[in-house]
């Protein structure tokens, strides 16, 4: 069997006494997109911070092709994050250089190139996100999903081995949303790499992806391909994929009784 | 009554504690940006583009300032002296202070507030933005790429700015002195000369502008760094910046003096 | 903006603070203090140096000759210690005579070096024998008020002994 792209192996974090994940384990093979799904505060950023070194996982072990990053040296984590990609939820352009330099920065910086060759890599990235006509735009003139597919091309420049995506399709609109959509998929497919999608946004990602894993309260509640995901009854998946309002997630913080609090119990009384 | 003494030690001690934490911090961060400096030093490019950020940005400010305190100075010191017959000595003065204390200090200040508050709030909006983290997730030490650089463009910069200041104010001095009053030209420069040490005033001068550069420069990068990832964190770190490092400076600048002209 | 273009400003910018620097040092301030191999080192003990202070310069017919570098009291002699340290160009007898002078009315005290005529130099850690001491302008007063009491008086012949110690 393979070495999987990414391996969590019963890992548990907490920041100082909140526990955020616990017990969580899956696996993502080469070329499988998975989305990682729950709602807000549940723990999926922390998932990816964890994948990329940002934070170490209080026990249990975080793999990427076979090795623990928690126990890396500052050294070997640099180094293995060259086989990590990452889009950020807003893009996370270099505001002060332009679309091309922003692409052609990790090529830069991690590897020294001749002028000619970074120049052909960059065009490639940018002509696979349709955005070559955008080279010399500053970022603050494109739109939020031009962005997004700016740094996608960005992510990808060193041909990673993982890439991971922290909510790719928030603040899209329903176009820009379908092309980010089929762009994580088709580069995926071509680059030959697994794929993290971190998101809120069921109908778009049970279209792309080909596993779910559905997050809640830092415990890994239901996963799955997106069909058998759709076809599941538990509460949770059901409340998350036809997003009900109240459910499993209830739609209150818990709180003393409302009556008692605007103090009708005592009127009546 | 215990319980309340505890308190009300507890709430004395903090702001203490806070800010002993807050200089652990800044020292850790020192050594860090010095242990990443060699990308800075090798890609002197990336140093040059915050030289200019930090420095030349700030020359029109810096040399308008010292241009009017020098004017002031020869005024007022024109008017005392001249009670006293000695308004020859009107260059001593002017250059004197300046070299000695007003060049340095206001240079800094002015630094502080013009160029540190804006690394504050590059490095605080790289941060909200998530350039950081992408840089980091890009196998990049932000520390190296971004705040390295920073520092020292505002380490090379303050010197300069502060002779400038210096320069500046001198020869506003000059033009109210000589081109206004009508003192001499020759004795408003040669009496200067002769009573102007180069090592004990002028070179003194400049180590005091070492100092402040590397204290503003520090702080501001501190402060952008560790500013929250909002845009009243990053604001609230500004502020910081500017308050923190005047603070500093005229701290600073005490404990400098005090060393360098006890035996004087 | 253009890369060139930073290049271009930030070279001027530095280029202008060394210009700055420069003007401080070479226009604003002269260098007082002599490389430690050009020099030689005196030292001289006089009754009183007034006002005295380090760095003060040492001349020789109005020309900079060197700088006093310490001033002391000796424990034993109750005199103060003056060090000074000379530009080796300048060489002076051993029988030279250090005077603290003052330049102008009330200007800045110096030490003024007469040579004397003795064909034997003084070497780097010499004491110049022959000293007189800063004029302190009460005990001048005084002098002169009392001197002319005494013209004016006449019956009294010695004069009294606070007049200032000259040696």
């Amino acid at each position: 069997m393979p070495i999987p792209a990414v391996e969590f192996e019963q890992v548990r974090f907490a920041y100082g006494e909140s526990e955020v994940l616990r017990d969580v384990s899956f696996t993502v093979a080469r070329g499988e997109v998975v989305a990682v799904m729950g709602g807000s505060g549940s723990g999926k950023t922390t998932l990816l911070k964890l994948i990329g070194g940002q934070l170490r996982p209080k026990s249990g072990q975080v793999r990427v092709d076979g090795e623990a990053v928690g126990d890396l040296g500052e050294s070997a984590l640099y180094a293995m994050r060259r086989k990590l990609g990452m889009l950020f939820q807003f893009g996370a352009l270099f505001t002060d250089l332009s679309v091309y330099e922003n692409v052609a920065f990790p090529l830069r910086e991690r590897l020294s190139l001749p002028e000619s060759i970074v120049n052909d890599l960059v065009l490639m990235k940018l002509q696979a996100v349709g955005l070559r006509g955008a080279a010399q735009l500053m970022p603050n003139e494109l739109s939020g999903g031009m962005a997004r597919r700016v740094a996608l091309a960005r992510a990808i420049a060193l041909d990673p081995l993982v890439m991971l995506y922290d909510e790719p399709f928030t603040g899209l609109d329903p176009i820009s949303l379908g092309v980010t959509g089929k762009l994580i998929r088709e580069l995926n497919d071509a680059l030959g790499s697994a794929s993290i999608v971190v998101t809120h946004d069921v109908a778009e990602s049970l279209a792309i992806v080909d596993k779910v894993v559905f997050l809640a309260d830092g415990v890994i509640v239901a996963h799955g391909t997106p069909d058998e995901v759709r076809a599941s009854d538990l509460p949770f998946v059901k409340q998350f994929i036809n997003s009900e309002t109240d459910g499993p997630v209830p739609f209150h913080k818990p709180a003393a009784p409302y009556g008692e609090e605007l103090g009708l119990e005592v009127v009546r009384g | 009554m215990v319980n309340w003494i505890v308190k009300f030690f507890s709430r004395v001690g903090e702001p203490f504690t806070n800010a002993l934490l807050k200089l652990g911090f800044a020292s850790r961060f020192l050594i860090a940006i010095l242990r990443h400096s060699t990308t800075a030093l090798v890609r002197f490019r990336l140093t040059l583009r915050e030289i200019w950020f930090a420095g030349v940005l700030s020359v029109l400010i810096i040399a308008v300032s010292g241009l009017f305190v020098g004017m002031v100075l020869a005024l007022q010191g024109y008017d005392t002296l001249v009670r006293f017959g000695a308004s020859s000595s009107l260059g001593i003065l002017v250059a004197l202070s300046l070299v000695r204390e007003l060049g340095p200090v206001v240079g800094a200040l002015l630094f502080a507030s013009r160029a540190g508050s804006a690394i504050t709030a590059e490095i605080g909006l790289m941060k909200a933005t998530e350039q950081l983290s992408a840089m980091e997730m890009m196998a990049v030490n932000p520390i190296a790429r971004v705040v390295a650089p920073k520092f020292w463009g505002g380490v090379i910069s303050m010197p300069l700015l502060a002779a400038m200041f210096s320069a500046m104010g001198i020869f506003g001095g000059y033009i109210i002195g000589v081109q206004l009053l009508g003192l001499d030209a020759g004795s408003f420069w040669s009496q200067m000369q002769s009573a102007i040490d180069f090592q004990q005033d002028v070179l003194n001068g400049v180590i005091k502008s070492v100092f402040f550069g590397v204290a503003i420069s520090l702080i501001a990068v501190f402060e952008g760094f560790d500013a929250p990832p909002t845009a009243e964190g990053v604001s609230g770190a500004t502020t910081r910046t500017v308050v923190t490092s005047s603070l500093v400076i005229l701290g600073l600048d005490v404990l400098l003096t005090a060393f360098m002209f006890r035996g004087v | 903006m253009k890369r060139g273009l930073i290049d271009f400003w930030v070279g001027l910018f530095v280029a202008a603070g060394i210009a700055s620097l420069l003007f401080l040092a070479l226009k604003v301030s002269s260098s007082s203090t002599l490389p430690k191999n050009q020099t030689y080192m005196l030292t001289a003990n006089f009754e009183n140096v007034g006002g005295l202070k380090t760095r003060a310069p040492i001349k020789s017919a109005g020309v900079v000759v060197g700088r006093v570098t310490r001033i002391a009291l000796d424990q034993k002699t109750y005199m103060a210690r003056v060090t000074m340290v000379l530009d080796k160009e300048y060489e002076f007898s051993r029988d030279t005579s250090a005077q603290i002078l003052t330049s102008g009315l009330l200007g800045e005290q110096y030490i003024g070096l007469e040579p004397g005529a003795d064909d034997k130099m003084l070497k780097d850690g010499d004491q110049l024998k022959i000293t007189s001491s800063a004029v302190i302008l009460e005990q001048l007063i005084s002098r002169f008020l009392f001197s002319k009491a005494q013209e004016g008086g006449q019956a009294t012949n010695n004069a009294p002994t606070n007049n200032a110690p000259e040696k």
